[in-house]
């Protein structure tokens, strides 16, 4: 993912075992995919109950981590629990105490709406009664009922992102991970998916976010943890993570990368010079 | 950039090679069989040449025929086009439209059938190595017909594919790209009559004959005329060569243009058409089957069954089975007796058409991994529609065969072979499909494009799918085909019985052991269609 892979601290800190009482705990995850190695030891605890951002430039790893954390992707090293449970050894029961939304995968896009959600319901094992009130709920919060009957495949990619948000939350898990959720998603929707994680957060759930929107991360979550070159760089608390700074300032900080320079003078000039 | 076109196209080609050791080697293997194959046909053009040379055109006519032929229509039909260098992708990149045709059409030429059919086309014409004027003209006709070739290939699939997005056009389309598979059968026909009408002489001379008649004729086609050129110039026949030449120079100035027309519609509709925006009320097949993980895969199976183009064009070719079949039958002399190979042709067909579902799926896979449905449930999901859906319509194709033939006695060998041909394949493609996926039309795209570089993956996984269900169904293949062409009632019976329990035997070990692979595998299936972007 990055070429930053700088090696591993040369004489490891003792890894303190998983964390069983964590939504989600992460100890020494790795993956190489050929030459490349995307995630080098990655150890994160995501507390119960808490609304966790994870943030990073492009290709720092973050999807790689989820993937392995969601049980799509199985890593090279190191173990994910799932409130206790660990996923790679047990992935049903795990599984089914998380919804996903990956990103960059595609939908059944041939379904409806509303054939989605019903199908991702069932799959889930919830019965019939169950599913279509739920399904009728999140086509409500997300503001889909005059799509419910339209092709996803028609969708646009706002409500593409809503649909399958939708789908991982309909048999109420306990954790929530979410792989970019407000990618291309318009402001009023946003702000309505807020209030629900919001609302499932206070009664409980754990949300994990993915986002290289600093700021939002900075107002919406509880938990950050900076990743950059397949290594947590920062975790903890967002205030405890920012300190006096802002969270887009620490992170510049703590990535680097920043140029001061005068490059591609030729660009502002194109009007003039054609 | 007509040169960049082509170079960037054997970077593509030379990284094919890098990608995986698999695709290297069937690489490799394709192109020494392209060459084994190229070398015989050369020789044996030559040594017929200096044999007999008129005779040899003939051959060489009617042969290249249908090789330009196999071109215009395969692509349609089966694999769909190389689209590794998708027109689409420059449309960014304000390349005007006459470089961009140029440069793809030589460009068409790097791939290896391309390079086989270009390196036979130029070799068959060393069969005039005698008559100097003669092989100029065959060197012509040569790069003639590879042109023709390659642009009618891609002029057919750029006009044909907006239709074929459209669901409504797509039956018509099919049954239109019948039409000359159906004329094989009076071609032959003709040719077998040919045949008899010169009996009286030798075999050779009479097979002679008949080649000479069907030469001409085909000379005169759009698909024969380029080879034909050669013969023309033999004869002596300066008026029938002009003619020809036109012929040729017409039928590729035409498809040009129609290409031309097609690329230039293609480049400023928005990708994946046929979005009517059409609605379905309710749940469909979600409401009617049990509300369990089993019953939503069905019902999700079935749905993509209908309305999936891909799955769609892959069914079109059942119900048109009887139609080929009794128009085949008709023309040949072997009547009705060829619709008997309807029931099992049609059960093998449907239970090929899930030997790659995960592929179909893509990357919404995806879904069926986070939720972490079991293999039991995604394989039988999988089956059990096409089983329900495919049961019925074979037995009816098994009766209908048997009254069309007139051959009520084969109803039990024939119901035999088609139950072991049902569950045999459909149990192989449950097992295979777990383990060998390979890239195929994305979701939306046309169902008659080929993805890149995969062509031998796509052999691989389908040969052995092919290969193993064909090992398993030999004994009941065997029995049946002795019980049905003997004929011998005791040995259909026996073929009934042998076909049941073969079929039910390797559907239920077959989704078993892909149930197995599925659950030891799940996340490599999903990052192996991951790959696939």
């Amino acid at each position: 993912m990055s070429d930053q892979t700088g090696p591993p601290p040369a004489t490891p800190a003792p890894v303190p075992p998983p964390d069983l009482a964590a939504a989600l705990s992460l100890r020494g995850l790795w993956k190489r995919f050929g030459q490349k190695i995307a995630v080098a030891g990655v150890d994160l605890d995501v507390p119960t109950g808490s609304f966790f951002g994870l943030v990073g430039p492009n290709g720092a790893g973050k999807t790689t981590s989820l993937s392995m954390a969601t049980g799509l992707l199985r890593p090279d090293f190191g173990t994910v629990h799932v409130h206790g449970t660990d996923l790679w050894a047990q992935p049903e029961r795990a599984k089914a105490e998380l919804g996903v939304l990956p990103d960059g995968v595609r939908l059944f896009d041939r379904l409806t709406g509303a054939q989605l959600l019903t199908y991702a319901g069932l799959l889930r094992g919830l019965d019939r009664d169950t599913v279509a009130e739920r399904t009728e709920d999140l086509l409500q919060a997300m503001d889909l009922v005059g799509d419910r009957d339209t092709f996803v495949v028609d969708y646009s990619a706002g409500m593409t992102k809503k649909i399958g948000l939708a789908s991982a939350m309909i048999h109420a898990p306990r954790v929530l991970v979410l792989d970019e959720p407000f990618e291309a998603v318009d402001p009023v929707s946003a702000a309505n998916i807020r209030d629900i994680l919001h609302g499932y957060v206070d009664d409980g759930g754990t949300v994990v976010v993915s986002s290289h929107v600093m700021d939002l991360v900075q107002r919406m979550c509880s938990h950050v943890a900076i990743i950059a070159g397949g290594h947590v760089l920062a975790a903890g608390t967002v205030s405890d993570v920012r300190g006096e700074q802002s969270l887009e300032d620490r992170f510049v900080d703590l990535v680097g990368g920043r140029r001061e320079s005068e490059g591609l003078a030729w660009l502002r000039s194109s009007s003039a010079s054609s | 950039m007509v040169a960049q076109l082509v170079r960037l196209k054997l970077t593509l080609l030379a990284n094919t090679f890098r990608r995986s050791v698999w695709q290297t080697i069937g690489l490799v293997v394709g192109s020494l069989y392209g060459l084994g194959v190229l070398v015989l046909v050369v020789a044996a053009a030559i040594v017929g040449g200096t044999a007999d040379p008129a005779l040899t055109g003939h051959v060489v006519t009617v042969a290249g025929a249908l090789v330009v032929l196999a071109w215009w229509v395969v692509p349609v039909f089966a694999f769909g086009v190389d689209a590794t260098l998708d027109p689409r992708r420059f449309v960014t990149f304000a390349i005007p439209r006459r470089t961009l045709l140029a440069g793809l059409a030589l460009a068409g030429l790097v791939s290896i059938p391309a390079a086989v059919t270009t390196l036979g086309a130029l070799g068959v014409s060393l069969a005039w190595w005698r008559q100097p004027a003669a092989l100029l003209a065959a060197l012509v006709g040569g790069v003639l017909a590879t042109a023709l070739c390659l642009v009618g290939s891609r002029a057919a699939t750029t006009a044909l594919a907006p239709l074929l997005d459209s669901r409504r056009y797509r039956e018509v389309v099919a049954i239109a790209a019948v039409v000359p598979l159906v004329l094989v059968g009076p071609a032959f026909g003709w040719l077998a009559d040919g045949v008899e009408v010169a009996a009286g002489g030798s075999d050779a001379d009479a097979l002679g004959a008949a080649v000479a008649t069907l030469a001409q004729v085909v000379g005169w086609t759009p698909l024969g005329a380029p080879w034909a050129l050669a013969s023309a110039v033999h004869d002596g026949a300066w008026a029938l060569l002009v003619a020809r030449l036109a012929i040729s120079l017409g039928t590729l100035a035409l498809a040009w243009v129609v290409w031309d027309r097609a690329l230039a519609r293609e480049l400023v509709t928005p990708h994946g058409g046929g979005s009517s925006s059409a609605a379905a009320k309710g749940l469909g097949w979600f409401g009617r089957l049990p509300a369990t993980p089993l019953g939503a895969v069905a019902a999700r199976t079935a749905t993509y069954w209908v309305r999936d183009p891909r799955y769609a064009a892959s069914i079109a070719m059942v119900p048109l089975l009887p139609l080929v079949l009794l128009a085949v039958g008709m023309t040949n002399g072997a009547g009705g007796g060829l619709l008997l190979v309807m029931a099992p042709l049609a059960a093998w067909l449907l239970g090929f058409g899930i030997s790659n579902d995960v592929g179909y799926d893509n990357t919404a896979f995806a879904l069926h991994v986070a939720t972490g449905t079991p293999g039991r449930v995604d394989r039988w999901g999988r089956v059990l529609p096409v089983l329900a859906g495919g049961a019925p319509l074979c037995v009816a194709f098994a009766l209908v065969g048997c009254a069309v033939a007139g051959r009520w006695d084969a109803l039990p060998a024939l119901l035999g072979l088609t139950a072991g041909t049902l569950g045999a394949s459909l149990g192989i493609s449950s097992a295979v499909s777990a383990r060998l996926v390979y890239p195929v039309p994305k979701p939306g795209e046309s169902p008659f494009k080929s993805p890149q570089g995969a062509t031998m993956a796509t052999m691989v996984a389908q040969m052995a799918t092919m290969g193993i269900t064909l090992a398993v169904s030999l004994p009941t293949l065997a029995l049946a085909l002795t019980a049905i062409l003997l004929p011998q009632a005791a040995l259909g019976w026996a073929a009934l019985g042998v076909g049941l329990v073969t079929g039910v035997l390797v559907l239920l070990l077959g989704v078993r052991w892909g149930a197995r692979t599925y659950d030891r595998r799940l996340p490599e299936l999903l990052q192996q269609v991951m790959a696939f972007g």
